[in-house]
């Protein structure tokens, strides 16, 4: 029996997004750390609204981009440690697929629930609710851009016995222009201004690693595999 | 005609071609770094509005330029190596990368110290800083990786691969003072057109670019060699090169 690529696509999406699902606890444990960082920068800096509102930005990126790295780690380390990576390497339709379906399922537990959930964090943070959408949307194209250049650093360090740290100082400076443009982007959505250069900004770079990661991560994951 | 790109596999040719450059390499640096310095330091007429503060650019802007260079060179490097399956590359990669790392943290140095009495501060978040930043981040990254790995040529696949990721950085640091209006200045010299300084001001500098350029290419055969020699260790032809 053979299968199809979009069919062997959504066969890897599906089962990665019910493994996901069967273990609701690690589901939620990277928006629970979400929260908590949140929380600390208030507790920690002062709780004058007018200062909070000017530093809401960056705290939730900062924190958005820590919680993503937390789970990135697993993104291809169970498979992989139990052989399943290489029988799907070796079952003949492109490890590309595999791994934008991978990719995918991990950004669609991560990354989308940070969005869900980010309107809850906004409102502590005092942004108003007028740039709501622009800051979701912002997270949403960020944390997809995320998770592909993840997808790179887990590729690269999923054979490694302390891969953990090397993945974060591989991921970070990569990251680091879609801090800029996605804390710059609700910066001037609480300020009022136009918020568009910005948003089309992070647009570029999430086509960018859409179309080009997938070839890089397949790539670093065929290294690590051989 | 592709006999001299297929030599260049052998560590044995590799290891000679370095080992007779470096003279050369060094002695030509030496001279144009030693005119640009005296010429630049000593004799270039102080910036109208800079003053004297100006003259560390003789150094500043060659690493600057350098750790872009070294980086590209350790991408192409290892690009090549992933292609052709050319384990040189991955040699001339390693050797590269600590030197375009200390060139980084070189320009970031001196741009700080003559950051202090121009803009008043060491540090600015500007976009040129901090995408040199980033690159010197990148050279960590990529300098960590490799050894990482239990199997050297995997820790070299892998370190190739992510120096090729990181190229992405090296246009946005070249262009990021002409895309965002920033506080770093913009180009003096590699500008179409009249480059905006005299004469007496630009030719220390160039020499001093090539002289850098130079410069690097001597560390880097130096450093090859140490590579090459570390790699083959095994090899018969490395026990002789060393007896004689």
């Amino acid at each position: 029996m053979s299968v199809g690529l979009s069919e062997a696509f959504f066969l890897v999406l599906r089962r990665e997004l019910r493994l996901s699902f069967r273990r609701p606890d690690q589901l939620l444990q990277p928006l629970v750390f979400f929260l908590i960082v949140t929380t600390l920068f208030p507790l920690g800096l002062s709780v004058q609204l007018s200062l909070l509102r000017d530093m809401a930005p960056g705290v939730l990126w900062v924190a958005a981009l820590l919680s993503s790295l937390l789970s990135l780690d697993s993104l291809f380390k169970s498979d992989a440690d139990d052989g399943t990576l290489e029988q799907l390497a070796l079952a003949g339709q492109g490890l590309n697929v595999i791994v934008i379906a991978k990719t995918l399922a991990h950004w669609l537990v991560s990354g989308a629930a940070l969005v869900l959930v980010s309107p809850i964090v906004g409102t502590a943070l005092a942004i108003p609710e007028a740039a709501f959408a622009t800051m979701m949307l912002s997270l949403g194209l960020g944390t997809l851009t995320l998770s592909w250049l993840g997808a790179i650093g887990a590729g690269l360090t999923v054979g490694l016995k302390r891969g953990n740290v090397l993945l974060s100082l591989i991921v970070l400076p990569l990251a680091m222009p879609l801090l800029i443009f996605g804390a710059g982007a609700t910066d001037r959505a609480i300020s009022g201004t136009s918020t568009a250069g910005a948003l089309y900004l992070l647009a570029a770079l999430c086509v960018l690693t859409c179309t080009l990661a997938p070839f890089a991560a397949t790539a670093a994951l065929r290294i690590t595999l051989e | 005609m592709w006999t001299w790109f297929y030599r260049l596999a052998s560590p044995p040719y590799v290891y000679g071609v370095a080992a007779a450059l470096t003279p050369w390499l060094l002695t030509t640096a030496a001279i144009a770094i030693g005119y640009g310095l005296v010429a630049g330091l000593f004799f270039a007429p102080p910036d109208y509005q800079q003053g004297d503060a100006f003259r560390i650019i003789y150094v500043h802007a060659p690493s600057a330029w350098l750790s872009l260079f070294a980086y590209t060179t350790m991408a192409v490097a290892g690009a090549i190596a992933l292609i052709w399956r050319i384990k040189m590359g991955h040699a001339v990669a390693a050797a590269s990368a600590p030197i375009g790392a200390s060139f980084t943290l070189v320009a970031l140095v001196t741009g700080s110290l003559w950051g202090r009495p121009m803009w008043g501060t060491y540090w600015a978040w500007d976009p040129r800083l901090t995408s040199e930043l980033i690159l010197l981040f990148l050279y960590v990254g990529v300098m960590s990786l490799r050894p990482a790995f239990e199997d050297p040529g995997r820790g070299d696949r892998a370190a190739a691969l992510l120096a090729i990721v990181g190229v992405v950085n090296v246009p946005i640091i070249h262009y990021s003072v002409l895309w965002w209006n920033s506080l770093h200045q913009g180009a003096t010299v590699a500008k179409l057109g009249k480059p905006s300084m005299p004469g007496s001001m630009l030719w220390p500098l160039l020499s001093m670019f090539l002289g850098f350029m130079l410069f690097y290419g001597a560390v880097l055969c130096i450093r090859l060699r140490g590579e090459v020699l570390n790699r083959e260790r095994q090899a018969t032809w490395v026990r002789e090169a060393i007896k004689s």
